[in-house]
């Protein structure tokens, strides 16, 4: 039976149809939202690709049910950081250091270095510090020290 | 924030409101499926040939240049790179152009993307058909103008004469170029000084709209009404699907259909979320199978396989004699490199959709007419009545799963008779994605003093099918359909030979009938492993011969190859070398430091690389840490300096990830490494620090990169921990374990 949840995203309320209470969240932002930011990975919160924000805190979506939402729960997806007209200062310096491959993970070290930084403000942090930072985050095409040098741009 | 939810926006607008329901069917990737499938009608009277030009590009009206590109963009910036190498052999700018892949109803087969050829060949190709045209376009506007053509400049596909002007859309726009093209006998290309794009640093083209959540991956597309799918995959490799229990999903919300056709099951649902439920859920039995050797002695088992054939990849002199004369010093040792899996982060994905009995398949498949062909077997349809079309999905470092899943996607759509999407699960990516072979390798020398007389090597690999470069497809194998009854683990035979040049050399490969779990190529298949024995060897070799490795090299490097005793002396240079032999003198403490050299031409005629790897070792844990790569890398011709670096630096992190850490388990029945935990892979506080010196010759031909310093890589880390330990490391991967064990043997 559909049931309908109220959701914060991006700046937007919107509601969604579901069937399942405890569908994760990532399932809500690709389905049903039809965002592309947040991407599959393991389903299993192994390697940081679904990663969004939830009130300022990067969150694996795959393993987050939509049940434990609260109301008011801000989500940021990796499109309501910036755009390309006007990207977030990291995705600049991402684009600056050409720090892709293949990108699939690229949310995910985004995601999880913007929350980082935000939580460490004013900080001097150093490139061991960062690595530790995204240490649960995989790439497989050997991006990392492009990541290291686009997180420290910033 | 206002255009945030972009797909939504228009029903935001229609809706009048902030708060709506969304439909489940996602709005960009939808139009993008459809943008493609509109390209179809003025496409369809196009060629597909090698040897036509107008099979390789177009240009509009407008002036606009679509390029049709058989070889695919895996994220490593080939599509930059070849927009880079139209642009500049056309005159045009870099914007006009527009690449297509992939498509088997538009783009010429270039053959897989795959074995660091995509520039080497599929650029150049394209490289030929551009520099026909624009000779072409010369022509016809020195007739149009009233003009010799020396008196013509063309710059932004526009032809100037002194009194006159005319664009290459007034030239050509729509029309076709009627040009053969022979690739055997390449037109003049540019002076390479006159590149303005190619050999700069050009930022890719991909890169704003993948870190701004922008880019459409495969993952991302949507056909409308298109179900989801999921795979059952059997607990056991060769098991028989004995029951399926349908109402053990009757309270999932959307269930169309449970498919089973033979051993191959899936669940077909109305959303993804009741597919992965079903999948999960789904009860069903299996016969009994454990038909896969004991891990612990696959090597045995290598050892024990039948040998189909031996292929001599270097003979040269008499080993045999050699080894046998009095005074020679003689070496043995045996290599061996465990099984790896390709672990793109994105699992593989398809869609299909039948439509009047054709077959269209989007995937992220590196060799789509392939694909075709192995699609129409499977059902029985006529080759032209299958599209593939190539969408960009994750990294894709060899043949994986995207094949496999288009292959569910279709036998599912013919079931449901709508489109279906497949996402395959984490476990079954490492699961059933086909593996690289297991390899083991025998090495046996003799040295004169310290002078190389004989070696004798042999490779134990899995044979390959002549000429068919098709690993089965998972589901035509599991379902009983009409399969390839093919074995395709690559051209693992490359770099088997050595690069180096003394009076008796054979080396063999026995070609094995088989090998434990379904083999395909994973990137620089069989010339990292090949290359892994060799220089390890050749450095074994150095030690006893009390000589510098490099130096030790140098010897029997064929003085004629300038350019690969220039990579020597580069990295050399690079690293500081200390010339002296290994293992390094004096070393004390728990934790020691080493450094290592390797030394590789690709497949022995192009693409030389050579590096040193420094690395610590803690003797107490067997831990070791590769802190620093040193590579000197020449491709030739470079086509962007920054796109080179970054797939240098992703060879030599996905190498140590691979070197160090990566082994696919399995039980008797089927692999147990499913997901990260189990088959970890290197994270960013292992990752070296790597320096890069790119040699770059703009007048000679460009050569693959997207492998090449991947080979490299193995060899060089165990003959650093052996500088740091004097303990040689022959299992791939170097675990804490196997590090242990063989100090132990040593001590």
């Amino acid at each position: 039976m559909a049931i309908s949840k109220a959701l914060t995203v991006n700046g937007q309320q919107v509601e969604i149809s579901i069937d399942d209470p405890d569908i994760p969240l990532l399932y809500a932002l690709r389905e049903n939202l039809g965002l592309h930011g947040p991407r599959f990975g393991c389903g299993l919160g192994q390697c940081g690709a679904c990663t969004v924000h939830i009130d300022g805190k990067a969150v694996r979506s795959c393993v987050t049910p939509l049940s434990a939402l609260k109301p008011g729960n801000e989500v940021v997806t990796l499109e309501g950081l910036g755009s390309p007209q006007n990207p977030h200062p990291l995705q600049k310096a991402f684009i600056v250091e050409q720090a892709a491959q293949c990108g699939y993970c690229i949310n995910g070290m985004i995601m999880e270095a913007a929350a980082f930084l935000a939580a460490n403000k004013g900080k001097e942090l150093s490139a061991v510090e960062i690595k530790q930072a995204l240490a649960k985050n995989l790439c497989r095409c050997g991006t990392h020290a492009r990541i290291v040098r686009a997180i420290q741009r910033v | 924030m206002t255009d945030i939810l972009i797909p939504s926006r228009r029903e935001v607008l229609k809706a009048g409101s902030l708060v709506v329901a969304f439909s489940l069917t996602g709005g960009a990737g939808t139009a993008f499926a459809q943008q493609q499938k509109v390209a179809v009608p003025a496409a369809l009277a196009k060629s597909l040939i090698l040897t036509e030009v107008d099979s390789f590009l177009t240009i509009d009206a407008d002036g606009a240049v679509t390029v049709y590109s058989g070889k695919v963009d895996l994220g490593t910036g080939v599509k930059t790179a070849l927009t880079q190498i139209v642009a500049d052999e056309l005159d045009v700018p870099m914007s006009s152009v527009r690449i297509v892949q992939g498509d088997t109803l538009t783009t010429p087969d270039q053959g897989p993307t795959f074995g660091s050829v995509s520039i080497q060949i599929g650029g150049m190709q394209i490289r030929n058909a551009a520099a026909l045209a624009r000779a072409a376009l010369l022509e016809a506007a020195a007739k149009r103008l009233n003009a010799k053509q020396e008196e013509l400049g063309i710059e932004n596909g526009v032809v100037t004469s002194l009194t006159g002007q005319v664009t290459f859309g007034q030239l050509i726009g729509g029309k076709t170029f009627n040009l053969k093209v022979d690739h055997t006998k390449p037109p003049p290309w540019k002076d390479a000084k006159a590149y303005k794009h190619v050999g700069t640093s050009v930022a890719r083209l991909d890169i704003p709209d993948k870190v701004t959540g922008r880019f459409t991956y495969m993952h991302d597309v949507r056909v409308p009404g298109m179900l989801h799918g999921r795979v059952v995959r059997p607990p056991a490799i060769g098991a028989e699907l004995k029951t399926v229990d349908e109402a053990s999903i009757k309270a999932i919300p959307g269930i169309v259909k449970v498919v089973r056709e033979g051993n191959f099951l899936g669940v077909v649902a109305q959303s993804e979320w009741s597919a992965i439920r079903a999948a999960r859920d789904l009860k069903a039995t299996w016969s009994e199978w454990k038909g896969l050797p004991e891990q612990a002695k696959l090597f045995e088992y290598v050892r024990a396989t039948k040998v189909a054939k031996d292929e001599v990849t270097g003979n040269i002199g008499n080993t045999a004699e050699a080894m046998a004369k009095d005074g020679v010093k003689k070496l043995a040792a045996t290599y061996d490199f465990a099984i790896h899996t390709h672990g793109s982060i994105g699992p593989s994905c398809a869609i299909a959709e039948f439509e009047d009995g054709k077959l269209t398949s989007w995937s992220a498949s590196q060799m789509t007419h392939s694909l075709q062909k192995q699609l129409a077997k499977m059902l029985a349809l006529p080759v032209d009545n299958v599209r593939c079309i190539y969408v960009e999905g994750s990294g894709c470092y060899g043949r994986n799963g995207h094949e496999d899943a288009a292959a569910d996607a279709a036998i599912l759509a013919k079931a449901v008779g709508k489109p279906v999407r497949v996402q395959w699960s984490r476990a079954d990516e490492h699961g059933w994605d086909p593996k690289g072979p297991p390899t083991l390798i025998d090495m046996r020398a003799a040295l004169d003093g310290a002078d190389m007389v004989a070696w004798e090597s042999e490779f134990f690999i899995p044979q390959q099918t002549p000429n068919m470069f098709l690993v089965p497809l998972m589901a035509a194998t599991l379902s009983g359909l009409p399969a390839d009854e093919t074995i395709a683990p690559g051209n693992i035979f490359q770099n088997s030979n050595i690069p180096y040049k003394f009076p008796n050399i054979k080396a063999v490969c026995h070609r094995l009938e088989t090998t434990p779990l379904r083999p395909s190529w994973i990137r620089t298949p069989g010339r990292m492993q090949n290359t892994y024995a060799n220089e390890c060897f050749m450095d074994e070799l150095a030690a006893v011969a009390g000589e510098d490795p490099i130096a030790f090299r140098r010897k029997v490097l064929d003085p004629a190859d300038k350019r690969g005793r220039e990579v020597l002396d580069r990295v050399a240079q690079l690293a500081k070398w200390e010339s002296r032999a290994s293992p390094k003198p004096g070393a004390s403490g728990d934790v020691v430091t080493g450094r290592g050299v390797s030394y590789c031409k690709y497949e022995l005629v192009r693409t030389y690389i050579a590096v040193v790897a420094e690395v610590e070792v803690t003797k107490s844990t067997g831990a070791i840490r590769v802190t620093k790569f040193h590579v000197a890398h020449d491709c030739g011709q470079i086509i962007n300096p920054d796109g080179l670096r970054n797939q240098i630096e992703g060879n030599v992190i996905q190498t140590v990830s691979r070197t160090l850490i990566e082994e696919v388990k399995f039980s008797r029945s089927a692999v147990t490494s499913l997901d990260w935990a189990s088959y970890p892979i290197l994270t960013f506080p292992e990752v070296p620090e790597i320096v890069i010196y790119l040699i770059d010759r703009p007048s000679e031909k460009p050569w693959g990169a997207g492998e090449p310093s991947a080979a490299v890589v193995p060899s060089a880390i165990s003959n650093a921990v052996f500088d740091a330990t004097g303990v040689r490391l022959r299992s791939v991967p170097f675990t804490p374990d196997k590090v242990k064990t063989a100090m132990r043997g040593a001590a």
